[in-house]
């Protein structure tokens, strides 16, 4: 791949965004879910998840380093847009500049939140229901959580929509709006699931 | 409509490529049919502002005044289309002209499209046929194919779509969707696929088809209905397979 490497790290990052970052997104707020079937139920998921073994290796290779190289890539591809949307009002052009939006605004709520969690469960803290439930007993919290969580599920949904443009899956008008909606129907199911789980603890 | 009505135009000139811009109004008397063209040749009569003072004439660029040839380009009431066919009865009023932004501007509303030039140079966008010998007719290609590709090919360079594409920009080198439309068009007629993986390196290439930020606006704003996003997503395909082929090294690069 000498000579363009543009074009490779344009499609890392779009396929990085999708797997392994998205499906890591879809296992993590499943597994969260728990939380709506009680402190017992999520505890027990919790653990089994930070009882993996080799979990520092999963980590590192299955999260951050490409959940960072996608967002730090992203950053410098959100800036070198110029967005119009007030003179080309067009639906994929809104679904382009939120994009950009919801991608600075995951990018600051993921941080937050890995050292909220990650990084106190590494300096001894234990990660489970009632730490959780102490985050979300501030309303601004509860705010913050769920447009977090929400920027994130629309991020992933409308980039598994310019995934597919992306690597030239979708490429008819018609493919790329049935793909618009499916994407749209994988937004609300995500945030669904994402939003309960962030109530089961208030 | 009586005969003394004027129609005001909101003019953003500019002396020189190295200037500031600045906005000069005026006042032209309608004529039935007008379109913008009509009315800056009006100006260009005429060069008297709406305050009654004489100023240089309006410049801009034409060439064939019937939207083939795409140098007409400009702003007008905030959309990048061709004075040529935007028709004075059709647009509200005061009606804006501005150059378009993406491009650097040479005078008034006539701006520098070479970085369209460069692009389809880039990419090769042409059918290489010279020999040192006569190397006889080259394949046929199918009625149903020519009528295709025939679509494609009425891009007129106009600019219309860098101007529209938010990822144009002075901090990107994109080469902007006309040009990867134009591979798309070479690569299909069957003497130009020959050269089909020259073409798709240079779209992998910097400024290439990864900065298509899917935004579609090209598609939307394309004068002549060219299926943009179309061929951006089959570029996609192609560039993608091409890369899949070529990852470990290959000698298909012959085909």
């Amino acid at each position: 791949m000498a000579g363009n490497r543009e074009f490779f790290y344009r499609r890392l990052h779009s396929l990085l965004g999708v797997i392994p970052v998205g499906v890591f997104l879809i296992q993590h707020l499943v597994v969260n879910h728990f939380a709506t079937r009680g402190e017992q139920a999520f505890n027990d998921a919790a653990h089994f998840m930070e009882s993996l073994p080799f979990r520092i290796v999963l980590e590192l290779f299955i999260i951050f380093i490409p959940l960072y190289f996608h967002a730090i890539y992203g950053v410098y591809i959100a800036f070198t847009s110029k967005n119009n949307v007030s003179q080309y009002g067009y639906f994929r052009n809104w679904m382009f500049y939120l994009q950009r939006i919801s991608g600075i605004i995951t990018l600051i709520f993921v941080t937050w939140h890995v050292w909220e969690t990650r990084i106190q469960a590494a300096l001894g803290e234990e990660v489970n229901f009632s730490m959780m439930a102490d985050i979300l007993a501030n309303p601004f919290m509860v705010v913050f959580y769920i447009i977090g969580v929400v920027s994130t599920t629309f991020h992933f949904a409308n980039g598994l929509w310019s995934f597919l443009v992306s690597w030239g899956i979708t490429m008819s008008p018609r493919s790329q709006r049935i793909s618009t909606y499916v994407t749209l129907a994988i937004f609300v199911a995500l945030s669904y699931v994402g939003v309960a789980a962030i109530l089961a603890f208030i | 409509m009586s005969e003394t009505e004027n129609i005001t135009f909101i003019i953003k000139r500019q002396d020189d490529p190295e200037s500031s811009s600045y906005e000069e109004t005026f006042h032209v008397p309608y004529r039935q049919n007008m379109n913008v063209i009509s009315a800056l040749m009006e100006i260009r009569r005429n060069p008297v502002n709406a305050n009654g003072e004489d100023t240089t004439p309006v410049y801009w660029d034409m060439g064939c005044l019937e939207e083939v040839c795409g140098a007409c380009s400009m702003k007008i009431n905030g959309k990048p289309r061709q004075s040529c066919t935007a028709l004075v009865d059709q647009l509200e009023q005061p009606i804006r002209l501005e150059p378009m932004s993406t491009f650097p501007v040479m005078r008034d509303l006539a701006v520098d499209r070479s970085r369209m030039f460069d692009a389809l140079k880039k990419v090769k966008a042409w059918v290489p046929i010279d020999g040192t010998h006569d190397l006889g007719p080259g394949p046929r290609m199918a009625e149903n194919k020519r009528q295709w590709a025939y679509e494609l090919s009425k891009c007129m360079t106009c600019g219309v779509c860098l101007e529209a594409c938010p990822n144009v920009n002075s901090k990107s080198d994109f080469i902007g969707p006309a040009a990867i439309s134009q591979v798309r068009l070479f690569n299909s007629h069957p003497t130009g696929a020959m050269n089909k993986n020259e073409r798709l390196e240079a779209l992998m290439g910097e400024g290439g088809l990864s900065e298509c930020g899917n935004s579609q606006n090209c598609v939307q704003s394309c004068p002549k209905g060219i299926p943009l996003t179309t061929s951006i997503a089959s570029m996609n395909r192609e560039t993608a397979l091409h890369s899949f082929k070529s990852f470990f090294g290959s000698d298909h690069e012959v085909n």
